[in-house]
C-alpha cells in the first residue's frame, strides 16, 4: 500500500472539506432564503458536478487553470510556476467537484428549520448573522455532519477530475484512487486490493456516520 | 364608549376612544394569494391605546396576517404604521424598519421556543446587547414575576404546555417591547391557568403601559380579558367597543354569528309601539311575530334579528303571567346532545335552535314531535342590521 498517496489524499480531503464548509454555508443559506427569480440557475450550476462526467469537468477546469487562461497567468505571475498539475490545482478541482455534496445537505437542513424560529429570533432583535449562528446552524447540526462526511468521502474517492487536472505525480498529485488504477495497470492486484479495502472502509464509516447522525431517535449518541 | 359599526368596505376612525392617545396607529393594505384561486385582502385602519385590546374574529379573518404586518415579518402593499410616534412603516415614504429594530414583542401561536436552548437561554436570547450580569438579573426577575423560576434550566420539550406559554410570554416581555402581539397565546389551557397568566400579564403592564394586541377566536376569552375588542372579518375591522357592547348587542350579522347568536332571521317590522318601547317583527315567509326592542326603523322596514339559543326558554304547556313578550308555539324536530348541552331544533313556522341542559330535557320529557312553547324576552331579540 502506498502510504504517501494515502496521506496525500487525506490531506486533500481535509482541506477540501474545510474550504467547502466556508464556501458552502453562505451558498446554502442563500439558496434556502433567497427569493431571487434566477435562484434556480445557481442551484443548477451547483448541482452540475453531480451529472457531468468527471472528465468533462476536469477538462474545463484544466483549461481554466492552464497558462493560457487569465487565472493561470495570474497564478504564474504570483508564484512563478504553472497551476495545472499541482496540488493546488487538485484542491481547486476537488472543491468544484464536491460542491453539491456540501451545499445540498446544508440547504436541505436549513429549509427544515421552522421559519417561525427565524421570525421569533428577528422579533427578539437578532441580526441575520446571529440568527444563523445561534438558531439555524444549531438546528441543522445533522445536516452539517452529513455535508462534511459526504464531502470528505467523495473527495477521498474521486478519480476523473484528479487525473485530468493533477495528472499522476507521486507525492504531489497521486491520490489513492489513481494509485489503485496504476496498480491494476501493472497487474499488481494484491496491492490494489489492499488500498481498495481501505477506501471501502472509509466510505462505509463515513456513510454510517451520516445515517446514524440523521436518526432523530438517537439524538446524537446511540447510547444516550 | 359607544360601539362603532363600520359599513362593509369602510374603516374605523383612528381616534382611540376614552383611553387617550393611541400608542399604535396603523393603516394596512396587504394582498395575499391564498391556497387555490381565492385572494385574501387585508385592508384596515386601527388605533390601539396602552392596555389589552382583543383582536377577535373567526379563523381566516386575517388576524395573524395583521400581526405579521405590524411586526414587520410581512411587508404590507400599502399604508403606514406608527408606534409611539415612531414610523415603522410608510409605503409612500418608503420606510420599512426591519423586524429586529421594531421593539415589537411577539408571542406566536405555536410559541416558537427555541428547542435547543434552555428556558433561561431562550429568555436571554433577546437581551444580547446588554451586559451579562444585567441579562441574568432581568431573566431571573421576569421568571420570578411569571412564577416560572423553577423552569430556568429545563428545555422546552421538558415542560408542560402552560409552562411553555409562560416562558414564551417571559421571552417577549423581558425585551421591554413597545408593542406586544399575542397570537392566541393561551389556547388550549384550562380557565384557571389562563386567568393566572392573564393576571400576571396585567400586573406586568401596570408598570410598563404598552399596547397589547391579544388575538383570540374564543368568545369566553374576550369577556374575561378585554376592556376593548376589535372585531375582524375577511381582512377588515367590522366593529369595536367593549366586549359587552360589541358581542352582547351585536349590530351586525357577522358579529352576531361570531358572538354565538345561533338564530338569525330576516323580518319585516309590522308595527312600532313607542309607548311600550317595542316593535312587532314578522319573520320573513312565516306568520311568526317577535317583539323586539324599539329602534329607529319605520313600520314596513326589513330588518335582521338575532337570538341566542341559550336565551330561549322551553315550556310544555302554554305559560301565563310572564313578563316575557314572546310566547311562540312549536314542535320539537330533533334533540342532539353534545357534552352537557342539548341542542333542540324547534319548528314554529320558522326554525329555532334552543340550548338546554340534559336535566331540563328529562324533566320536561322532551322528544321529537312534542308540542312546546318558546319563551323569549324582548331584549333577547337583537337587531343586527338591515334585512335583505
Amino acid at each position: 500500500m502506498d502510504w504517501q498517496a494515502f496521506l496525500l489524499t487525506v490531506k486533500l480531503a481535509v482541506l477540501v472539506t474545510g474550504i467547502l464548509l466556508l464556501l458552502g454555508l453562505p451558498i446554502a443559506y442563500w439558496i434556502t432564503y433567497s427569493r431571487r427569480r434566477w435562484k434556480f440557475l445557481v442551484e443548477a450550476v451547483v448541482a452540475m458536478p453531480l451529472v457531468l462526467p468527471p472528465t468533462v469537468l476536469g477538462f474545463y477546469i484544466l483549461l481554466a487553470l492552464g497558462s493560457k487562461s487569465p487565472v493561470g497567468r495570474w497564478w504564474e505571475s504570483l508564484t512563478g510556476h504553472t497551476l495545472a498539475f499541482t496540488f493546488e490545482a487538485l484542491v481547486i478541482g476537488s472543491v468544484i467537484y464536491s460542491l453539491p455534496f456540501t451545499v445540498q445537505p446544508l440547504a436541505a437542513a436549513f429549509s427544515t428549520v421552522d421559519c417561525k424560529f427565524v421570525a421569533a429570533s428577528a422579533t427578539l432583535g437578532a441580526s441575520r448573522l446571529r440568527t444563523f449562528l445561534r438558531i439555524i446552524l444549531p438546528l441543522s447540526v445533522s445536516g452539517l455532519m452529513t455535508a462534511m462526511a459526504l464531502t470528505f468521502a467523495h473527495t477521498m474517492g474521486e478519480f476523473g477530475v484528479v487525473l485530468m487536472v493533477g495528472g499522476n505525480i507521486p507525492g504531489v498529485t497521486r491520490t489513492v484512487s489513481i494509485d489503485i488504477y496504476d496498480q491494476v495497470q501493472a497487474t499488481n492486484y494484491a496491492s490494489a486490493n489492499q488500498t481498495s479495502l481501505v477506501l471501502l472502509a472509509i466510505s462505509f464509516v463515513a456513510l454510517s456516520l451520516v445515517y446514524a447522525l440523521n436518526r432523530r431517535v438517537w439524538a446524537l449518541w446511540p447510547w444516550r | 364608549m359607544a360601539v362603532e359599526v363600520i359599513k362593509a368596505g369602510g374603516n374605523l376612525s383612528p381616534a382611540a376612544p376614552a383611553a387617550g392617545a393611541a400608542a399604535l396607529n396603523a393603516r394596512i393594505q396587504k394582498r395575499l394569494r391564498a391556497k387555490g384561486d381565492r385572494e385574501f385582502v387585508l385592508d384596515l385602519q386601527l388605533a390601539v391605546p396602552a392596555g389589552i385590546t382583543i383582536l377577535f374574529g373567526a379563523s381566516g379573518a386575517g388576524k395573524t396576517t395583521l400581526l405579521d404586518c405590524l411586526a414587520g415579518l410581512l411587508e404590507p402593499d400599502g399604508g403606514r404604521v406608527v408606534l409611539n410616534r415612531r414610523v415603522l412603516f410608510d409605503k409612500v415614504a418608503r420606510i420599512s424598519v426591519p423586524t429586529r429594530q421594531r421593539q415589537v414583542g411577539y408571542v406566536f401561536q405555536d410559541l416558537a421556543l427555541f428547542p435547543h436552548l434552555s428556558v433561561e437561554a431562550n429568555i436571554r436570547y433577546g437581551l444580547a446587547k446588554i451586559p451579562v450580569d444585567e441579562q441574568r438579573r432581568r431573566t431571573a426577575a421576569i421568571l420570578e414575576s411569571l412564577r416560572a423560576s423553577h423552569l430556568a434550566s429545563r428545555f422546552p420539550s421538558e415542560i408542560s404546555g402552560g409552562e411553555r406559554q409562560r416562558v414564551a410570554l417571559a421571552r417577549a416581555l423581558v425585551t421591554d417591547p413597545a408593542l406586544l402581539l399575542l397570537d392566541e397565546p393561551l389556547g388550549g389551557l384550562d380557565a384557571l391557568i389562563k386567568s393566572a397568566i392573564v393576571d400576571d400579564l396585567r400586573a406586568w403592564n401596570r408598570a410598563h403601559q404598552v399596547a397589547i394586541l391579544y388575538v383570540t377566536h374564543d368568545r369566553g376569552e374576550v369577556f374575561a380579558l378585554g376592556e376593548r375588542v376589535l372585531v375582524m372579518e375577511r381582512g377588515r375591522l367590522i366593529a369595536q367597543g367593549t366586549p359587552h357592547e360589541v358581542l352582547n348587542a351585536p349590530r351586525q350579522e357577522a358579529v352576531a354569528q361570531l358572538a354565538g347568536f345561533e338564530n338569525i332571521f330576516d323580518a319585516t317590522v309590522d308595527a312600532t309601539h313607542e309607548a311600550q318601547g317595542t316593535m312587532t317583527c314578522r319573520l320573513a315567509g312565516t306568520a311568526v311575530t317577535l317583539e323586539a326592542p324599539l329602534t329607529h326603523v319605520a313600520a314596513g322596514a326589513t330588518v335582521r334579528l338575532a337570538v341566542r339559543a341559550g336565551d330561549i326558554l322551553l315550556a310544555t304547556s302554554r305559560p301565563h303571567d310572564l313578563s316575557a313578550r314572546n310566547i311562540i308555539p312549536g314542535v320539537v324536530l330533533s334533540l342532539e346532545q353534545r357534552d352537557f348541552m342539548i341542542t333542540a331544533q324547534v319548528d314554529c313556522g320558522a326554525r329555532f335552535e334552543v340550548h338546554l341542559t340534559p336535566g331540563a330535557r328529562d324533566s320536561l320529557q322532551l322528544h321529537s314531535g312534542r308540542e312546546v312553547w318558546l319563551v323569549l324576552k324582548t331584549h333577547s331579540c337583537q337587531l343586527v342590521g338591515p334585512g335583505e
